[in-house]
């Protein structure tokens, strides 16, 4: 029984440390809206899972994959089209999402997360894979700050500007992913942008930045899952509203 | 003598405008070449071109042990970024496995003290913002560094340290340099060569031979400024 309970929420803290680290380079690199884009494309292809009969990951990955590519193709370029079509994706997917899922059950769990028992070979991938992010996020840390800060002066310093966007887009659809199953792909987004902006609240520093903005995640993953289990509450809406307080918390701190 | 880097033929087409076309000159190792013309000649553009950043037609050829680096004349950067000068100067270093040691050299040799280190970008003055840029530039050893109009929002005193930081390396350390450049009496004072463009190089040569007052007068002239009025680098 306990182990029933400790898998999801060790899996939970690690993909919420992950999803942290991931959104404090968004901020930086001011990727947020497509990476709430990202989120949604995943409606659809766990809609295709469902009616496939696969794993739902699978799925959302499949379609997650399509879009990360497609965001990669348009970041390239920087016209207004970028910004309508990232419009047009966003709000197709939610539109096909609803119409292959036909159960309003299944629908739900889509958008607010929650997708039956936590399989064993599910805890391993899903926590293997959220530790790959943070390594590979952390390998990455010094292209990816001369690429935000300028992707001139990074090619200028023989950075491969587009593998390393790629590879973000990358490490940011994996993290979506594996916090979908406690999330669902309405809120998904705000665990990944909460904690960073909320760390952002509290340092100047880039260091300090990053692992609060990891740490925050954790935090509003725990005390979600805590609140969330003692008071029979729906887990996703409970995390993201602990977020929510913490970055109001936040706000009130004085600035220099 | 030597040449460290030969330019030919060199045409750059962006969004189907050509803006550069027919370009060639080359840059003599160990000299300052500066490069001149109206705002929208493509001076911005060339020395991307030269980085590869852009994609160009014809042929840029550095020599083989050309080090190339380079000073931004501004950054698009977010000015709220949780980012120090020294954070950025790490990242390089370690991208390129510089030493931390050779890092510490290059500090120390242009006098940035620990605390502009630690500043967040955002809060420092323009004048420290660029030698921030140049000690950037300088990690990695480079043998070229193309300057794009460093003092641009500088003012004069500040203007002026990066001018002589500028000419001691050239100087003590035999970089090679291209200086995008506004003012003519800079131009005059550092430059062997200069170069004059508006979208194709009309002129080329020392500053004395090449700069007479009919082609300052043509490369500024009022069809051109109309011409290209409006259109960013």
């Amino acid at each position: 029984m306990l182990y029933d309970q400790a898998l999801p929420l060790i899996l939970a803290l690690i993909a919420a440390a992950a999803a942290g680290l991931v959104g404090a380079f968004a901020l930086m690199k001011r990727t947020i809206l497509a990476g709430d884009v990202m989120s949604h494309i995943a409606i659809p292809g766990l809609g295709l899972a469902l009616l496939w009969k696969i794993n739902p990951l699978f799925g959302a990955g499949l379609t997650l994959l399509l879009g990360i590519l497609i965001i990669w193709q348009l970041q390239k370029k920087t016209s207004l089209t970028t910004e309508a079509v990232i419009g047009v994706i966003f709000a197709s997917s939610v539109a096909l999402g609803a119409l292959l899922i036909n159960s309003t059950e299944e629908l739900i769990d889509a958008l607010f997360g929650g997708f039956g028992k936590l399989s064993s070979a599910e805890f391993w991938f899903g926590s293997l894979v959220s530790l790959f992010i943070i390594f590979a996020l952390w390998q990455l840390r010094h292209k990816l700050i001369l690429t935000l800060f300028s992707p001139d002066l990074a090619a200028s310093a023989k950075v491969n500007v587009d593998r390393v966007n790629l590879w973000f887009l990358l490490l940011f659809g994996l993290a979506i992913l594996v916090s979908l199953r406690f999330l669902g792909a309405l809120l998904v987004g705000s665990l990944i942008i909460i904690p960073a902006a909320t760390a952002r609240q509290l340092t100047h520093s880039l260091n300090r930045f990053l692992v609060l903005s990891s740490l925050l995640g954790i935090v509003a993953m725990v005390l979600g899952y805590l609140i969330a289990s003692t008071y029979s509450l729906e887990l996703g809406a409970t995390v993201v509203v602990v977020a929510t307080g913490l970055f109001i918390l936040s706000l009130l701190k004085p600035h220099r | 003598m030597d040449k460290i880097l030969n330019v030919s033929n060199l045409g750059v087409t962006l969004d189907g405008k050509q803006v550069l076309k027919n370009l060639s000159f080359d840059l003599e190792r160990g000299s300052t070449l500066a490069i001149i013309g109206p705002n929208g000649s493509g001076k911005t553009v060339l020395l991307k071109s030269l980085l590869g950043i852009l994609p160009h037609s014809g042929k840029t050829a550095w020599a083989p042990d050309a080090r190339v680096s380079y000073v931004p004349q501004k950054i698009d950067a977010d000015i709220h970024l949780p980012m120090t000068a020294k954070n950025l100067i790490s990242a390089k270093a370690d991208v390129q496995n510089i030493k931390d040691s050779d890092v510490n050299d290059i500090i120390s040799r242009l006098k940035i003290s620990s605390a502009v280190l630690n500043t967040p970008i955002g809060h420092l003055s323009g004048g420290q913002f660029q030698k921030a840029l140049i000690a950037f530039a300088m990690v990695g050893k480079p043998n070229v560094i193309l300057f794009d109009e460093p003092t641009a929002s500088l003012d004069q005193l500040a203007e002026e340290h990066v001018y002589d930081l500028m000419h001691e390396l050239k100087t003590k350390d035999g970089i090679s340099i291209i200086l995008v450049s506004h003012e003519l009496s800079i131009v005059y004072r550092y430059a062997d060569q200069v170069l004059c463009l508006n979208r194709e190089g009309i002129c080329f040569g020392p500053p004395e031979q090449a700069l007479t007052s009919e082609m300052i007068s043509k490369l500024y002239s009022p069809d051109h400024a109309l011409h290209h009025h409006g259109q960013h680098e």
